[in-house]
């Protein structure tokens, strides 16, 4: 049904996987950014303070250099849907085309239109329509980080929709369930992590300043707001973390298991703080990982999942041979989805034979059969059980470099917050290039939080209905690697020209913009 | 459900519209050696163009994205089938994004002189690529539809075949041409500087005569040749005077085509006649997007195929075989209702921002400038 198309499946996932990695290098920061610099005009307009408008003059500058590479990078990664995932965007098209179209007329307008008044109209509207503007700004970029999450979080869950085997494709049949907890877990936890990366932009950036011994006033006006946003932010992220958790537990069982490393699922099942993992001959699949060196809170795991300490949590054994869950829901084995899925695929065939020959006794039949198989379609197209084990690895160790960065940050803002109060942010040394080394340590989390949520969603582009090798384009494998290689140079040359004009920016300071 | 998938057709081709009169923006970096002879003249035009760049590229990315949820089916199938002339165009874009923020900007790493090549490399390939994609919607596509309606390019080219065909070469060149034409009106429109006018009103001129020539090229050979239409048992036929017929047989239509071409000329002609006119922008703006709504009803209503294939006429695709099921199109089509508040608040915001023509003075002093 769908061709082997394997080098060009991997050039597709290397492309697109290199577009979102960059694109995410710039977005968290227009997300919080344009929040801190609206809360800063905002006090400017109330005041009247001049400290506060060349603050916001600042990091408005700082903004309007990240924003446009995000933008760049964004459009890139919205076209390849179609470029390379062409089969993926007539299978979900139906569903996944809305909150896209929705994003584009309900933000991209209003982002586009009101960051030209913000940086250009300074001179040529009112201070309060100026300041409407920035808080819009800040609006229309949460609001486009909404939707695109919608669509994200469908993809991982997706609800809403039935399968319309005239047109080979899935149709939305409820757009509210489309809007599914996934998917807001996703954005409430993506949106407060753009935060406490923002402010760890914002911290760090001042840290560097005191550690220079200048602009100091600024600084600390800058680290207070900044340290005070970053405590909610990372609050809230681990919140939301916790509740992005147990959806994960709930819809995704596999990449639950790959965050945790656990081969054989138990009750009352542990929290790994720390292990390593290491090749183990015994265990079944050479995608399974031993662990040495676990550091474990017992019962929490379950806990945290299913808000019972003595929770069954499988682990990838259980999944492979199937299981019934604490909740007494049986799930069968990787094996039987697999015959599942043959049997759909092979249905829909039969179907699509028999309505071109006009047998519609063959095709209710040949209906039947796909619509009691349908929800393991995907698995028709697994060569062997052990394809549903992502990388483990890199989801395991990525889920706990993101949440140990994520600690630490909660000393960066309390630190920071209680010294620049009292005046004495470079008391000691080391605070002002801590915070600095926090800001690429918050790109470090972040990115690697992306890891989990994609890499540990693998072979699946649509959970259980549509793999990763399903869903590209069938172009030259060596078609895809020009365009890589071609949007790695360029995003290359454009990260390292953004940061050197940053760098510049930051070095001539708030002194350098008029009030 | 006709209703509907009309009603996003009409919605597309409103965009499309859009798009085409807001490609001024990449019309303009094509002149920032021609029009402006000295560095300070050639920040004016670039930050009188940068206040609106982000209009053109979000409008492509809604273009886009309204595409993918009203007619799925030509996202995948174009998208994934014109795989290099899509990259082409994405690239360009990708160029002239980082380009107006990072020209002037201190240890930019390429210098202004490689951020202004990129603008005007923008300029030409954008308009080239996207004109002669939207000719492909007339002279047809080499791919073929499997059985799960996945996409097959017949072309080694990957969509880069579309720029050699005269017709399409035509309509790329007269789009070309007319983003030219747009950019000089708004450089009247919007600039004080009495060298900057009368340049731009010299490339009115210059762009006019060309842009003329190449569209009523393209628009004899696309009305006269053979039109890809749609039969009663819903497979395609190609028929001779096609594109003419339906011209005929939806007269609101051509006559939407008139006034737009009308809009278009009046625009320009005024603005050569006239010595001290500025709005020309208005109605030839205004004129084009009517227009090129009006093309894309020719290529999309009256039982026709609007992404023909000439490699297998039954894969072509229409807007009721390409269309969202009738849920998503009713969907969005509540979603659709809030353009009219999107369309006045950048209205509002564009008359906020050019009130007063832009100067030289005000680009120096201003530490935002491009």
């Amino acid at each position: 049904m769908f061709h082997d198309l394997s080098a060009t499946v991997d050039w597709s996932r290397w492309q697109f996987a290199m577009t979102a990695i960059y694109h995410y290098m710039f977005v968290p920061l227009t997300l919080g950014l344009s929040l801190l610099v609206a809360v800063m005009e905002t006090i400017w307009y109330k005041t009247g303070n001049e400290g506060w408008l060349k603050a916001t003059k600042f990091w408005m500058k700082l903004f309007g250099v990240n924003f446009a590479i995000g933008v760049a990078t964004g459009l890139i990664l919205e076209f390849q849907f179609g470029t390379n995932w062409s089969n993926y965007s007539w299978f979900v098209g139906d569903i996944f085309g809305a909150p896209l179209a929705i994003e584009g007329i309900v933000a991209f307008f209003m982002e586009a239109t009101f960051v030209a008044v913000m940086f250009f109209g300074w001179r040529r509207v009112s201070k309060r329509f100026h300041l409407v503007s920035t808080w819009l700004v800040y609006v229309g970029t949460n609001i486009s980080a909404l939707w695109i999450l919608v669509a994200n979080g469908w993809m991982q869950n997706p609800v809403g929709m039935t399968f319309d085997p005239d047109t080979a494709r899935n149709v939305m049949t409820s757009f509210t369930d489309v809007l599914s907890d996934t998917s807001f877990n996703k954005f409430f936890h993506t949106v407060t992590s753009a935060y406490t990366l923002s402010a760890c932009f914002v911290v760090g950036v001042c840290g560097w300043f005191f550690a220079k011994r200048r602009d100091v006033e600024f600084a600390r006006k800058s680290i207070l707001l900044g340290s005070v946003f970053g405590l909610a932010s990372i609050a809230l992220t681990i919140l939301t973390g916790d509740t992005t958790s147990r959806d994960i537990a709930r819809v995704q069982p596999v990449k639950f298991a790959a965050m945790e490393g656990l081969n054989r699922g138990s009750e009352g099942a542990g929290l790994t703080v720390f292990g390593i993992l290491k090749d183990d001959p015994s265990l079944p699949h050479e995608r399974l990982k031993g662990m040495t060196g676990a550091i474990a809170i017992p019962g929490l795991l379950s806990w945290m999942s299913f808000g019972d300490s003595r929770a069954f949590v499988p682990g990838f054994q259980d999944i492979l041979d199937g299981y019934t869950a604490h909740d007494g829901t049986v799930h069968a084995s990787v094996q039987q989805r697999i015959e599942n899925g043959r049997r759909a695929m092979d249905a829909l065939k039969a179907y699509k034979h028999a309505k071109k020959a006009g047998d519609e006794e063959t095709a209710a039949v040949a209906l039947s059969v796909l619509r009691a198989n349908y929800a393991d379609f995907g698995y028709g197209s697994l060569s062997s059980p052990g394809d549903v084990i992502p990388h483990v690895p890199l989801v395991f160790y990525s889920f706990r470099i993101m949440v140990g960065i994520g600690f630490l940050f909660i000393a960066l803002f309390v630190l920071s917050w209680w010294y620049a109060r009292r005046g004495r942010y470079d008391k000691f040394r080391f605070i002002p290039y801590f915070a600095l080394a926090c800001i690429p340590l918050a790109y470090v989390a972040s990115q690697c939080g992306w890891i989990v949520a994609e890499v540990g969603r693998q072979p699946w582009v649509v959970q259980d209905l549509m793999t990763t090798g399903m869903a590209a384009t069938d172009v030259a494998a060596t078609w895809v690697q020009v365009t890589f290689w071609l949007f790695a140079a360029l995003f290359t040359v454009m990260l390292v020209a953004e940061l050197k004009i940053l760098c510049a920016q930051i070095r001539k300071g708030p002194e350098s913009v008029n009030s | 459900m006709e209703f509907l998938q009309q009603y996003w057709w009409i919605l597309i081709a409103l965009l499309g519209g859009i798009l085409v009169f807001l490609l001024f923006v990449q019309g303009g970096q094509t002149l920032l050696y021609t029009v402006a002879r000295t560095e300070d003249e050639r920040n004016v035009l670039v930050n009188c163009l940068g206040h609106k760049w982000e209009f053109t590229f979000t409008t492509l990315v809604v273009f886009g994205g309204a595409f993918f949820a009203s007619f799925p089916l030509f996202y995948s199938t174009s998208f994934g089938g014109a795989y290099l002339a899509w990259m082409v165009v994405l690239l360009c874009f990708v160029l002239q994004a980082v380009s107006y923020e990072y020209r002037r900007k201190a240890h930019n790493l390429l210098g202004e002189t490689t951020y202004n090549v990129f603008l005007i490399i923008n300029g030409v390939l954008a308009t080239v690529c996207v004109g002669a994609v939207v000719g492909s919607f007339f002279t047809g596509n080499p791919f073929r539809l499997g059985e799960m309606n996945q996409v097959t390019w017949t072309s080694p080219w990957r969509g880069l075949e579309v720029l050699f065909n005269v017709v399409n070469a035509s309509l790329g060149l007269a789009i070309f041409f007319l983003s030219r034409v747009l950019a000089s009106l708004y450089f009247m429109n919007s600039i004080a500087n009495d060298a900057i006018f009368a340049r731009s009103k010299r490339q009115v001129l210059l762009g006019a005569i060309p842009f003329v020539v190449f569209l009523l090229a393209a628009l004899v050979m696309i009305l006269l040749g053979e039109g890809y239409a749609v039969k009663a048992d819903g497979s395609i036929e190609l028929v001779r005077y096609k594109y003419f017929y339906n011209l005929l047989e939806m007269p609101v239509n051509a006559a939407v085509l008139l006034v737009g071409v009308v809009g278009v000329l009046f625009g320009i002609v005024k603005t050569v006649l006239a010595p001290r006119w500025r709005k020309g922008i208005w109605f030839s703006g205004a004129g084009i997007v009517l227009a090129v709504i009006a093309l894309f009803v020719i290529a999309g209503f009256n039982n026709t195929a609007f992404y023909p294939s000439y490699a297998d006429l039954d894969s072509s695709l229409t807007i009721s075989n390409a269309s969202s099921s009738e849920y998503t199109l009713r969907t969005m089509a509540y979603v659709s209702l809030l353009s009219p508040l999107v369309i006045a608040y950048i209205a509002y915001a564009w008359r906020a921002l050019n009130r007063k023509p832009i100067d030289i003075r005000e680009v120096k002093e201003d530490e935002n400038a491009y």
